[in-house]
């Protein structure tokens, strides 16, 4: 699930308390950076409501969200944010989250080391002659699958980094681009550690 | 049947009981009649019936301020719960412990429009530490169990369990209150100890330090409140309170400087300005603490104790956070100070008391007295000053001008004998407040100090302190303003007086009879003390009604987005007083 609660940029948070950020040096309390933050939440009704309206109630910005039961035994959910903010707000959305009474761990994987972000799109295009053939060329390159085909259209299924989707999609806009529907970021750190 | 099985109804009662909760607030409706039928077929747990659902939760804040105890309520579905809202914002704002039963539409009608039903988790989501709706006749007591764990461990707050009739009404296993049950939520409290080295790193080489002290070492307890006292002393350090910390050092210690912040005094504010280590215990660098957030105290190195990260670099940038609880911390600091054989650096110290005596010297709190009108100051120096009598005094307030000056101007010497809304700033607050701190010490001296506008927000509670004869005191500040509406209006809007003035005020002395209480009335300065010393005497409700200078204005002050060291000392500073733009968007 991928949602925006709110349009604007987390730096406008930032800006209310130091001046105009165009104005101002770029340090690290006006620098606004993209965070992805795994949380692991009790599986239980009203969880998600509460991580969201915690983003939208103190006026984070959320880019991607996604959630999905991993562990049946403990009943546990993970979510996968993506952020962006200067590093105190990061800091502060972290200890926000911390403190909602079903979630058990809060990491940043941005700030934590090395992470795999991964997103999965499935992506209509409708075209015929030369435009469907070079459609299904770059679906190709992209290794992306098509999972679905008629006369005249295929679903792309593609999963990669959010950036690898961006760039497939917007090839595919003067294709005849139909629909895109997206997952949002799921990661996962990468060596043997948890999280 | 096993002695284990039971009604919900019959579990909502026992787990209050098992919980040590002997007074519930509330006030009944149909969907909580079976609760209110298990109320009425025992003896164990006492009710005090309100006349608004607001009403109980602010009783429920007071009991809980003044004795440390979780306050428990109970409400009715829909209306109920939704009347109750303003008064969790307000405990979630001010740390402060309750756990309110609402009841709610039987679980199959839910999400149908049923009769009085509200989605009371979704709106009580935000203003909550945490809130269930149980499904489950078997989880009840389980859920009752935490949710008291939940609003007395950590930073204490207010929690909903949302109760569903037909649950209510189900048999099913009670369980007991079992502390491991709670593991998923275990915030921490012990301190870090390289990070207690580094702030009493910092102690020892202060040489301008101040003690900021707050509302968590009112949450924390009276030991926190004793050990912040034996740091004080130990360091012969300038300490200044909050709002809602008042009463953590006594005020009578030489060392306190006042109130700090937007109403605080000139001494405590420019020592936060000047001062070149600020010890934070327990405060959450509120917006009426620190003002323009560039400007606060600009020079010093701050150590900020809280038990909840996400207080600590919210507002303000510090350089050694201690997360924990207060009494911990404190302890942990006191053991280090001592096995370091710490003394305070007396040339260093004297030369800053110096500085901040010079501070002191221009009496902030002054104000000019008058023979012919009442100043509102000079009815709360008396009722300070004939109120040091044996009992115990307890003090709540409503919200505005009359409140700052009951901060400044009457002196706490023990925490948890001042009740205010400091966070939401709900006018309706004290009346309340006073008559569930009257429940919980019946024996006390309890006085709302009120201003006529706020009172009227839930003067209702009259009947409430009528019903359970609670010799509650409300002294009223009666400026016949919204004064503090007033006051903003007249520095930063031109003096335009925007609905501020309230006409057609009611006769108090009338509506305190109305309620069967004692109606008292002074108009002149030299009737204070007779008022005061008659509702004193007086050994039930009393209603006093001191009509004060009507355009008295509140001093010190900080206007909204202006620093430290921008201080309106009088109404003669008010020219020097453009708020900025930047400040007029502020609240
Ligand atoms: C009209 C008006 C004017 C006001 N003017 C002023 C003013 O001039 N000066 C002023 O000070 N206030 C003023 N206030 C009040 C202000 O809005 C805030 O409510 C107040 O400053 C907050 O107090 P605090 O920082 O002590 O924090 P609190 O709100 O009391 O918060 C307590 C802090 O302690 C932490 N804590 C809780 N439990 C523990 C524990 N066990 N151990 C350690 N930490 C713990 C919490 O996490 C939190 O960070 C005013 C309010 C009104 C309505
Ligand atoms: C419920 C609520 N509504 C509005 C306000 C805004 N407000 C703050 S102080 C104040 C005036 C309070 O008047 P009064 O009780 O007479 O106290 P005074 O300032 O005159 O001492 C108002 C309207 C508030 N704090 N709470
Ligand atoms: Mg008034």
């Amino acid at each position: 699930m991928a949602l925006r609660l709110r349009p604007k940029h987390a730096a406008e948070k930032a800006g209310r308390k130091a001046a105009p950020l165009a104005a101002a040096p770029a340090t690290s309390a006006t620098i606004v950076k993209r965070a992805t933050i795994a949380i692991l939440v009790d599986n239980e009704p009203g969880v998600l409501a509460r991580v969201v309206g915690l983003f939208s109630g103190r006026g984070y910005n959320i880019e991607s969200l996604t959630v999905a039961e991993v562990n049946k035994r403990d009943n546990l959910s993970r979510i996968t944010i993506v952020t962006s903010g200067t590093a105190m707000i990061i800091e502060q959305i972290k200890a926000q989250l911390s403190r909602l009474v079903p979630v058990h761990t809060v990491r940043d994987l941005t700030a934590e080391g090395p992470h795999v972000p991964r997103e999965l799109a499935l992506i209509k295009v409708s075209a015929s002659g030369e435009k469907r053939i070079e459609s299904l060329r770059l679906a190709d390159i992209f290794r992306a699958r098509v999972v679905d085909a008629t006369t005249e259209s295929f679903v792309f299924e593609l999963t990669g980094s959010t950036e690898k989707l961006d760039s497939f999609i917007n090839l595919m806009e003067p294709l005849g681009l139909v629909d895109v529907s997206r997952t949002g970021v799921v990661a996962i750190s990468r060596g043997a550690e948890r999280f | 049947m096993a002695a284990s099985e039971m009604l919900g109804a019959e579990m909502v009662i026992k787990a209050l009981v098992d919980q040590g909760v002997e007074v519930v607030f509330g006030y009944p409706g149909g969907a909580v009649l079976p609760i209110y039928d298990a109320l009425f077929k025992q003896n164990r747990l006492r009710h005090i019936l309100v006349r608004h659902e607001q009403g109980a939760v602010h009783a429920a804040e007071g009991y809980a301020r003044s004795t440390g105890k979780v306050g428990a309520v109970l409400v009715t579905s829909g209306p109920g719960a939704t009347n109750a809202v303003t008064g969790l914002t307000d405990a979630l704002m001010d740390s402060v412990p309750l756990v309110c039963l609402t009841g709610q539409v039987p679980t199959h009608l839910i999400g149908n429009d049923a009769f009085q039903e509200a989605d009371t988790t979704g709106i009580t989501r935000p203003c909550t530490k945490h809130n269930y709706l149980v499904k489950d006749v078997n989880e009840l007591a389980h859920t009752m169990h935490e949710a008291f764990y939940v609003a007395r461990t950590g930073r204490p707050g207010p929690v909903v369990v949302d109760l569903p009739k037909d649950v209510l009404m189900a048999t099913g296993t009670y369980r007991e209150p079992d502390e491991q049950a709670h593991r998923r939520y275990q915030p921490q409290t012990k301190p870090d100890p390289a990070r207690i080295a580094a702030a009493a790193e910092l102690i020892v080489n202060a040489r301008k330090p101040i003690l900021y002290g707050g509302g968590g070492l009112i949450n924390s307890g009276p030991k926190a409140c004793k050990l912040f006292v034996e740091l004080v002393q130990l360091t012969g350090f300038p300490c200044t309170l909050t709002l809602m910390g008042l009463g953590a050092l006594p005020a009578s210690d030489p060392r306190f400087l006042g109130l700090v912040g937007m109403h605080g005094t000139y001494e405590a504010n420019l020592a936060m300005h000047d001062c070149d280590v600020m010890i934070n215990v327990g405060a959450r660098f509120d917006d009426r603490v620190t003002g323009k957030v560039s400007a606060f105290s600009p020079g010093s190195k701050k150590v900020h104790i809280d038990i909840d990260p996400s207080s600590i670099n919210k507002n303000i940038r510090v350089d050694v956070p201690v997360i924990g609880d207060a009494a911990a911390a404190l302890e942990a600091l006191l053991a280090q100070l001592r096995a370091r054989r710490f003394k305070p650096d007396k040339a260093h110290l004297a030369k800053w008391w110096k500085e901040i005596d010079g501070w002191k010297a221009r009496q902030s709190l002054r104000y000019e007295k008058s023979d012919t009108v009442i100043k509102p100051q000079y009815a709360i120096e008396r009722l300070y000053a004939l109120t040091r009598g044996s009992k115990p005094v307890y003090i709540t307030t409503e919200v505005g001008q009359h409140q700052m000056w009951a901060a400044q101007l009457f002196k706490f010497d023990a925490p948890m004998h001042w009740m205010t809304s400091g966070g939401l700033g709900t006018m309706g607050y004290g009346l309340p407040a006073a008559l569930g701190v009257q429940v919980a010490h019946p024996e006390a001296l309890v006085i709302d100090i009120a201003g006529e506008a706020s009172i009227l927000m839930n003067i209702q509670e009259m009947s409430t302190i009528a019903q359970y004869s609670l010799p509650v005191k409300a002294f009223i500040i009666n400026n016949q303003y919204m004064g503090m509406v007033r006051q903003w209006q007249e520095l930063m809007h031109g003096a335009r007086y925007s609905e501020s003035y309230t006409a057609a005020l009611p006769d108090f002395v009338k509506l305190a009879e109305a309620f069967g209480a004692k109606g008292l009335r002074a108009t002149k300065p030299e009737e204070v003390d007779d008022v005061i010393t008659a509702m004193l005497a007086h050994d039930g409700a009393v209603i006093a009604d001191i009509a004060v200078d009507p355009t008295e204005n509140c001093f010190p002050m900080i206007p909204s987005g202006a620093a430290h060291n921008e201080i309106l000392l009088g109404p003669k500073d008010k020219a020097a007083a453009p708020a900025s733009e930047e400040g007029m968007v502020l609240v």
